[in-house]
């Protein structure tokens, strides 16, 4: 897909081998992942990811280095540049490098193109079949269990939480998958959206359109900071009432916003990374 | 042990007669076309399912066991007479089946049925209900004919019956619809999309339907080949120059301007996958392809 527009670079090809993934006579593991396609692509990226903006990464290491798991964090910031940046320092900084299967918006892959780029890098229509699946074949999910209300979020409660679903919670019961919980700090400063146009979203066939302060939807270079905790496991069979499950997702959302506090005080130099609880 | 093939001349059909034939069975066979060239041991008769001399097949021979493949699945026929073959045509089938003591009987039809869709999971399962009855009401009778033979599993719980959801076929013979789909030297695509697509060497659909008989399998399984790859893939390893066409013009275009001749719910087909899960029948059989992704394109693009 990228053949003619995007080079290689050898660090980056690397880093692709060293992901656990099989991939068949024609570079294609067997969820569409394109080997070729995704080594272009994050080749590209890294600029953005390492230079663009700047991701201050802390606990990686809570994040399994194989095997199954959901990473449940906050989404911001008009558009999921928190998504983008949770890939980059799966894919970048990650040792060894894993890539997650992001639950994306259904409405992503109505449109050509980003349906297309999305199909080879792995990133499905948020699906409980789907990511079950997934989970099973041992692989690791990606879930903003705030979905678009999340994205919608204005600058000014960017650190803030909306209402969480509790899909994520009965899958990780089901397939007794680990969470690992994330706190994501700057999408509000990256791009500080004043407005959702959902009028104008309808006619496109998106859950809204954001403006941000300088009108354009183009996100000024930022310093992030990326906190993953500590695994979470709860016991149970993913069939359990949903006053029990609420409670777990409550359990879970809680440690997001300590993540959140903690992220935006060493954005804002009040602590220091010795001072974090991951 | 005797066989009965319906619809044994379509290109499915004389493969499945064949391996039968090599597996030692006994085959008679029924179909509306001719096979001229038709080995001699098979008994044929023209005839078409859903008429008298069909049953007559079923009444003189009594087969052991049956395979239902007299579906039109091409999209050109138009639909009251596909309705009618494709349903009328498996609920004589089942009748005879059960009528004159047919032990085992396979249905053998689509994975289309489980439809394309922007949020449709990959790797469909057997539980999956079919998507493909809304958004591509062409394929409607297929699905019902589908749902209709699985009913027998409870109707006639004493056959033994198994309803096939086999993937594309592609092959040397260049019959079936990923075949016509990759006809031209250029193939047009929807600009933007790039679905997975799943297929399967003709020579092991056949041999996976002759193997669901053997096993005597009773219940619903999809059957596939090698890991699916993206369409623009097949369409340049098959020889051919993919043609990116945004939608609106495409669906304008359908049967002109040299796009092809397919229905505007296909068009769902040619963005969105449709993966099916063959797990439960690897399982029941330990069936394996003979053919990988690339053998059976080249099988495709060399042949005459």
């Amino acid at each position: 897909m990228f053949d003619n527009l995007l080079s290689i670079d050898p660090e980056i090809a690397a880093r692709i081998e060293a992901i656990d993934l099989e991939f068949n006579k024609f570079g294609i593991d067997p969820y569409g992942i394109d080997k070729n396609d995704l080594t272009r692509f994050v080749s590209a990226f890294a600029w953005i990811y390492r230079y663009y903006f700047k991701v201050d990464v802390y606990g990686l290491d809570h994040v399994p280095s194989q095997g199954r798991g959901i990473l449940v964090g906050n989404h911001s910031g008009g558009v999921a540049i928190d998504g983008m940046m949770v890939m980059g320092s799966m894919l970048l900084d990650a040792e060894p490098p894993r890539l997650p299967h992001g639950m994306i918006d259904k409405f992503i892959h109505e449109f050509p193109g980003v349906s297309q780029v999305m199909s080879r890098m792995g990133q499905f229509t948020g699906n409980p079949d789907q990511a079950r699946r997934l989970l099973n074949a041992e692989r690791l999910v990606l879930s903003f269990p705030e979905g678009a209300r999340g994205t919608a979020k204005l600058a000014k409660d960017a650190d803030s939480l909306v209402d969480f679903g509790t899909g994520f919670m009965r899958l990780a019961l089901q397939t007794k998958s680990p969470i690992v919980p994330f706190g994501f700090v700057g999408g509000g400063d990256a791009l500080p959206t004043i407005a959702n146009l959902k009028r104008l979203g309808r006619l496109f066939g998106v859950p809204y359109v954001p403006v941000t302060k300088w009108i354009l939807l183009v996100p000024k270079p930022t310093r992030f900071q990326l906190l993953y905790g500590q695994p979470m496991h709860f016991e149970g069979t993913g069939h359990e009432r949903d006053e029990v499950v609420s409670e777990m997702v409550d359990q879970v959302k809680e440690r997001i916003g300590d993540l959140i506090r903690q992220g935006r005080q060493l954005r804002e130099k009040a602590i220091s990374e010795e001072d974090l609880v991951l | 042990m005797k066989v009965l093939v319906t619809g044994i001349s379509g290109m499915l059909g004389r493969l499945t007669a064949l391996k039968l034939l090599q597996h030692g069975y006994e085959v008679i066979g029924i179909d509306r076309r001719p096979w001229p060239e038709a080995p001699e041991e098979i008994e044929l008769f023209q005839a078409d399912i859903r008429k008298r001399p069909a049953e007559e097949a079923f009444r003189s021979h009594r087969p052991d066991a049956a395979i239902h493949m007299a579906t039109v699945t091409h999209l050109t026929q138009t639909s009251p007479d596909r309705m009618r073959v494709n349903l009328y045509g498996t609920r004589a089938f089942i009748h005879h089946c059960q009528a004159y003591g047919v032990k085992q009987a396979v249905f053998a039809g689509r994975h289309t049925f489980y439809g394309a869709a922007a949020d449709s999971p990959l790797y469909h399962t057997e539980d999956e209900p079919p998507m493909s009855a809304h958004t591509f009401p062409e394929l409607a009778d297929l699905v019902a004919a589908d749902l209709y033979a699985a009913s027998s599993l409870w109707r006639y719980p004493e056959i033994a019956t198994s309803v096939l959801r086999i993937v594309y076929t592609l092959g040397p013979s260049k019959h079936g619809t990923l075949a016509s789909f990759l006809r031209g030297p250029n193939v047009p695509l929807i600009a933007g999309f790039d679905p997975l697509f799943q297929f399967i060497h003709e020579e092991d659909a056949a041999e996976a339907i002759v193997t669901a008989l053997a096993h005597k399998l009773h219940g619903i399984f999809n059957v596939s080949g090698p890991s699916p790859v993206p369409l623009s893939k097949i369409v340049r390893a098959a020889g051919r120059r993919p043609l990116a066409v945004p939608s609106t013009i495409f669906k304008l275009g359908i049967g002109r301007l040299g796009l092809p001749q397919i229905a505007a719910g296909a068009i769902d087909h040619l963005k969105y996958p449709i993966v099916v899960d063959s797990d439960a029948f690897r399982r029941a059989t330990r069936y394996t392809y003979a053919y990988d992704e690339r053998e059976t394109i080249n099988s495709f693009r060399t042949a005459s």
